[in-house]
């Protein structure tokens, strides 16, 4: 009788990266229902435009590449960069803002470096910040969160729809009716203002740790993350990183000196610290790849968080952190090569 | 029963696999009876291929030497049964390089006679270690638990260095396969002994014999036979349940805490290791004279109709094995000798079971099937290595032939486990890639090896041209000068001698 012959072994894998994809994709769900229920429809239309762009940019430049399309379609991970980028943006965002960051994000950032696998930089933070740069105006509107007593003009489902797609609000309205600042940068302004914590914690717009309604999208993102951890799609060791970067010297700052320094509570809910710990940094491309490399990765993200925050001149630095430490992995890497068992307990870094 | 798992060191990475292993151990070993015939390839172990002694035409005896080693490592074969040399012809064999090997291929007359085996004495205890080291050397026995290299020689390597414990390999880490568990569960006492005799012929004082923790009934049965042996220098281990811990090197690091060195073996940090079908071997030859020419296989898979552990003679064809135990199921579509995860995949069944064989596995194909995508480097490859290489980097300077880097980050180390493979979410076929690459490492060394040697001829030739050419040059130039010392007179002679065949004329 004759067989069919394979090289060992003879099982394979019973995860994909596809199905690793979705249930990134799932496990940010709840924390989309929650921003979309503080700040409006708006995130589902640039959830949409990302998504499109960035599968549209993907396909076509596999295309250009003679590739087959459908292995870079399926995968899913275009959808992953398209929901990370969009987190990131103010729900009122015009379309072409949006497409520009996914396209860079997809093409530039991901496929001009060789795709999926070969990216150097986190694809959704290099289009983030493309945008961030070239359109800095679009990107400050954000809408207050609907929540208690803060003073927001909620946008209808039509309005949001047609500022996305024209980038112009309802005549009766100004950008300063529906756009407020973030905490974040209320927070930074504050301080710049020579005014001490408690005054800034003192608007409306302010939480328990971070600002409220960003708080609960916060909550819901640990929460996936946990989920993330507990289905071991990420690891403990970038997560951990980010938290230990971002919270040692927030609370070291916040014990010397309380009435200049925000607490680290409101570090860790205050901007995307949780989205970044969980799912940005995490993405296991562009991030340094053994554990211990990984641990470094994270601190590198969170110290550069909490240094851009206080002292650079932009609210939040969590793209900017990621993409630096981004630049860092191959030297952490070669540094933290795991042992080899059988060449002395002393090997490893060369 | 429970043995004691204090004192364990710690084995990187590995993976808790789905045993598969209750459906052939259902049922106790069974006989496969005498095939009609019996192909007997001349290589079943490490070494060079032994050298046959018997002629075509020749009628041998079950027991009698059919090839003896020839060179410094190898280990003789003997006939399984009593018959008639038909040929001595290429045969399809499981080996990973090349389909067919030279085979011996005896008609069997059915007769079964066993040849008698003089001058050997059960009385192990009143032989010299050595004697008694020579004694096994004959008996054809190799490592049973895959590795084949043979037992008298690594035993005599390992008197070379200071042995503080033998090690007996019951860890049967890879899924399907349960001989050993068998083995253990039916003839602890033998696999004791043969430990006892292994002890004996090293001075050994200390052996473990290691069980996992998913074998109760092996790891009763070992208790209780060595309730009644009584002899405190045996020590029953019980491991953790995890692929692969039954390397004989990570074996080592788990029992011991030790790490044997990057290109070394176990010897190297005092461990002898013996796989408990070795032992079971060992005491067949030495106390019951029989050579090894059968062994227990398991024959599992779901394309087999009734999964078993049976005994057969080496040599069987592994149709008529599997056939004895009921024949295939439904798609058979891959016949793995060998383990699912390190086994290898051979084209037909007429290949013979040899000494090596510890599974035959028959699965579908759809068993393992997935496309092969994109490397995200998620490190879970890095994660479950055995060896704590980093599989990612190593795929990384594979695809760009980097043999430096490849060097540099351990891929001679890799022990082919196949579980970086398991956890690929891009079903990159690993194990397989560091496969070629490590073959296209050796190729460059060889080419390396080679280009040196024709360097060096080249260079010798160079000199040797250089100084031959000297040598002329040297003689020219004493020539020269002579012819310029003796100058005038010289001319003036020839003159002289012109002069005379003139005046001659």
């Amino acid at each position: 009788m004759e067989f069919e012959r394979r090289e060992s072994p003879y099982w394979s894998a019973r995860v994909a990266v596809p199905s690793l994809m979705l249930q990134v994709l799932a496990a940010l769900v709840p924390a989309a229902i929650a921003h979309v229920w503080f700040f409006g429809p708006g995130f589902i239309f640039n959830l949409l435009v990302a998504s499109i762009f960035a599968v549209g940019g993907e396909a076509l430049i596999m295309y250009l590449r003679k590739r087959p399309p459908e292995v870079a379609l399926t995968d899913y991970s275009a959808l992953v960069t398209a929901a990370l980028l969009t987190f990131a943006l103010p729900s009122l965002t015009p379309w072409w803002v949006t497409a520009t960051g996914a396209l860079f994000a997809v093409v530039v950032a991901k496929h001009l470096y060789g795709g999926l696998g070969f990216n150097l930089f986190n694809p959704a933070m290099a289009g983030y910040v493309v945008i961030l740069v070239a359109f800095p105006m679009h990107l400050n509107l954000w809408i207050a969160p609907r929540i208690g007593d803060i003073d927001y003009q909620f946008l209808t489902i039509l309005q949001t729809l047609k500022f996305t797609l024209t980038g112009s609000l309802p005549e009766a309205l100004g950008f300063d009716a529906v756009s407020r600042p973030t905490p974040l940068d209320v927070m930074k302004s504050g301080l710049n203002g020579l005014r001490t914590v408690s005054e800034i914690r003192a608007n409306p717009i302010m939480g328990d740790f971070g600002g409220r309604g960003w708080e609960w999208i916060g909550n819901f993102l640990a929460l996936g993350g946990f989920w993330l951890l507990i289905k071991k799609i990420i690891r403990w060791h970038i997560p951990v990183g980010v938290g230990i970067g971002v919270l040692l010297p927030a609370g070291i700052m916040y014990l010397i000196e309380p009435g200049t320094n925000p607490s680290p509570g409101f570090h860790l809910f205050g901007g995307a610290t949780i989205l970044c710990a969980f799912f940005i940094a995490t993405d296991p491309v562009s991030a340094a790849t053994s554990p211990k490399g990984r641990l470094i990765f994270g601190v590198g993200i969170g110290l550069l968080i909490y240094c851009i925050r206080t002292w650079g001149s932009y609210a939040d630095g969590v793209a900017f952190a990621v993409l630096i430490m981004n630049m860092a992995v191959p030297v952490i890497d070669s540094m933290t090569r795991p042992h080899i068992v059988g060449h002395g307990k002393t090997g490893g870094a060369s | 029963m429970t043995a004691p798992t204090y004192d364990l060191g710690k084995l990187h990475g590995g993976l808790r696999l789905p045993a598969h292993k209750s459906d052939a151990t259902a049922q106790p070993i069974r006989d496969v009876p005498l095939p009609p015939q019996l192909i007997l390839p001349i290589t079943q172990h490490v070494g060079d291929p032994a050298q046959p002694v018997v002629g075509i035409g020749n009628r041998v005896l079950k027991g009698q030497l059919l090839a003896e080693p020839d060179g410094t490592v190898g280990a003789p074969i003997h006939a399984s049964s009593s018959g008639k040399i038909i040929a001595i012809e290429p045969w399809p064999v499981a080996r990973r390089l090349g389909d067919n090997g030279p085979c011996i291929i005896i008609e069997c007359d059915g007769d079964d006679l066993a040849v008698e085996h003089e001058g050997l004495t059960a009385d192990y205890l009143s032989l010299q270690p050595a004697d008694l080291l020579l004694q096994i050397l004959d008996g054809g026995i190799v490592g049973l638990g895959g590795a084949v290299f043979p037992t008298a020689q690594k035993l005599m390597q390992a008197r070379t260095c200071d042995i503080d414990f033998l090690i007996l390999n019951g860890v049967e880490c890879e899924p399907y396969i349960s001989c050993d568990d068998m083995l253990m569960r039916e003839r602890a006492a033998e696999i004791l002994s043969g430990a006892q005799i292994l002890m004996h012929a090293m001075q050994i004082d200390i052996c473990y014999v290691v069980v996992e923790s998913d074998k109760p009934e092996a790891l009763n049965s070992l208790g209780g036979a060595l309730g009644e042996l009584d002899d405190d220098r045996l020590i029953l281990k019980q491991v953790p349940t995890i692929f692969p811990s039954g390397g004989e090197d990570q074996l080592v690091q788990l029992v011991t805490n030790r790490e044997v060195p990057s290109g070394g073996l176990p010897t190297d940090v005092g461990c002898l290791v013996q796989n408990v079908g070795t032992a079971a071997a060992v005491h067949d030859w030495v106390i019951n004279h029989e050579p090894l020419i059968s062994r227990v296989t398991t024959v599992s898979g779901d394309g087999i109709a009734n999964p078993m552990n049976v005994r057969a003679r080496i040599g069987t064809p592994v149709a008529d094995v599997v056939e004895f135990t009921g024949g295939y199921a439904e798609r058979p579509e891959h016949l793995i000798i060998g383990g699912p995860m390190t086994g290898r995949s051979v084209s037909t069944d007429r290949v013979p079971l040899v000494k090596a064989t510890n599974s035959i596995l028959v699965v579908h194909r759809t068993s393992f099937q997935g496309r092969e995508l994109a490397c995200i480097r998620c490190g879970d490859c890095a994660s479950v290595c055995p060896v704590q290489l980093q599989p990612q980097q190593l795929f990384w300077y594979a695809c760009a032939d980097d043999e430096e880097k490849l060097r540099e980050f351990g891929l001679t180390d890799c022990i082919e486990c196949g579980c970086c493979d398991l956890v690929c979410p891009s079903h990159i076929p690993l194990t397989a890639d560091f496969r070629i690459a490590k073959g296209r490492i050796q190729e460059l060394a060889d080419e390396k090896a080679r280009a040196e040697r024709a360097r060096q001829r080249f260079e010798a030739r160079n000199e040797r041209l250089e100084r031959e050419k000297k040598d002329r040059d040297a003689e020219l130039a004493r020539q020269k000068a002579s012819a310029k010392q003796a100058g005038p007179e010289a001319i003036a002679e020839i003159l002289k001698r012109k002069q005379q065949e003139s005046e001659d004329d």
